[in-house]
């Protein structure tokens, strides 16, 4: 009996460890910015290109900054979600349209719809590499004091709206 | 004719091979120095869309707009822990292929030793297990051996 135990232990210790390491997704790079106040910017809208957005005419308001682009598959998963949330005002959506050609991008809005309250028009890629992104969609949740808040990486699910994002939304516009 | 036509053949994908290395861009650099310098650092970094991937061999899009904007920085004389640092910052420490050595990348950069250490200690346990084990059989059949010689004298008489 005893002459089992240790393997036995060690084989058990090795399948709890590889059953974590799979529940784990190593694409969600935990973010630098978590905590800390938005990257600053100015970017043309992309409906209004000489008028300038920035993350501080925000200030005051909870809002969600979501990365999207015209060639993004998987933008068009999580379109049909941020069109719904877009309808029940419960939060303002900013986007970033990354790398994307200005009438590409008006083009696929006119398509499936618009859920932005303004896209801001990142052409190179700058502003994307200042907040860290690197799988389109993110979506990020800014506070009432400029403070970026939470980061989910890939199309936003069914799950992660009602269970991550609406609920944090809804504690940050409760406070102060 | 087989021969000549698989002659031919491999000296066409020898020749198309040099376009599988054209992916990376070329970057003009003052002098040698900035070069290796950028060339160390796209080696150091990693590419964050395919994670398995440092920034020189990925072909991603993020990759090559980080590349540039590392050689960007060189060109503009920045040093190579301001270059880190602002990748750091925007990426977190996951963009480094050398993981810093801080209270949460301990057991990261001790693990192995820690491993190796046990492995030396149950290694040494069993060796010596082992050395005792044959004494005991050694002193056994010796034992017997004795036993023998003494019967053959008991015989004898």
């Amino acid at each position: 009996m005893n002459r089992f135990a240790l393997p036995l232990g060690i084989f058990t210790l090795l399948v709890v460890l590889l059953a974590i390491g799979l529940s784990l997704d190593p694409r969600e790079v935990p973010s630098p910015f978590i905590g800390k106040p938005t990257p600053v910017f100015s970017l043309p809208a992309l409906y209004q290109p000489d008028q300038q957005f920035s993350p501080q005419q925000l200030e005051g308001k909870v809002w969600l900054f979501n990365v999207w682009a015209s060639w993004c598959v998987s933008c068009r998963q999580e379109h049909p979600l941020l069109m719904q949330l877009s309808k029940q005002n419960l939060v303002p959506i900013y986007g970033l349209n990354y790398k994307d050609e200005s009438n590409d991008a008006k083009q696929w809005l006119q398509q499936w719809g618009n859920p932005y309250q303004l896209s801001a028009h990142d052409l190179t890629g700058s502003v994307g590499i200042d907040w860290g992104v690197y799988g389109v969609p993110e979506t990020f949740v800014v506070d009432k004091a400029g403070v970026v808040r939470h980061k989910h990486i890939g199309p936003v699910t069914v799950d992660a709206l009602e269970n991550e994002l609406l609920p944090l939304v809804k504690k940050l516009q409760a406070e102060g | 004719m087989n021969i000549k036509f698989y002659s031919l053949l491999f000296i066409g994908l020898l020749v198309l091979s040099g376009k599988l290395f054209a992916g990376v861009e070329i970057q003009r650099f003052e002098n040698a120095q900035q070069q290796q310098q950028y060339k160390k650092l796209i080696d150091e970094l990693r590419c964050l869309v395919c994670q398995n991937q440092n920034l020189a061999d990925s072909d991603a899009e993020l990759a090559q707009d980080l590349r540039k904007k590392v050689a960007d920085m060189i060109v503009s004389n920045k040093s190579e822990d301001e270059i880190i640092d602002y990748m750091v910052a925007r990426y977190g420490d996951f963009v480094l292929y050398r993981p810093p050595f801080k209270l949460q990348t301990l057991l990261l950069w001790l693990g192995p030793f820690l491993i190796l250490v046990v492995a030396v200690l149950v290694l040494v346990k069993n060796i010596r297990a082992q050395q005792a084990k044959e004494k005991i059989t050694v002193a056994s059949a010796q034992k017997e051996k004795a036993r023998q010689i003494l019967e053959q004298k008991e015989g004898e008489k």
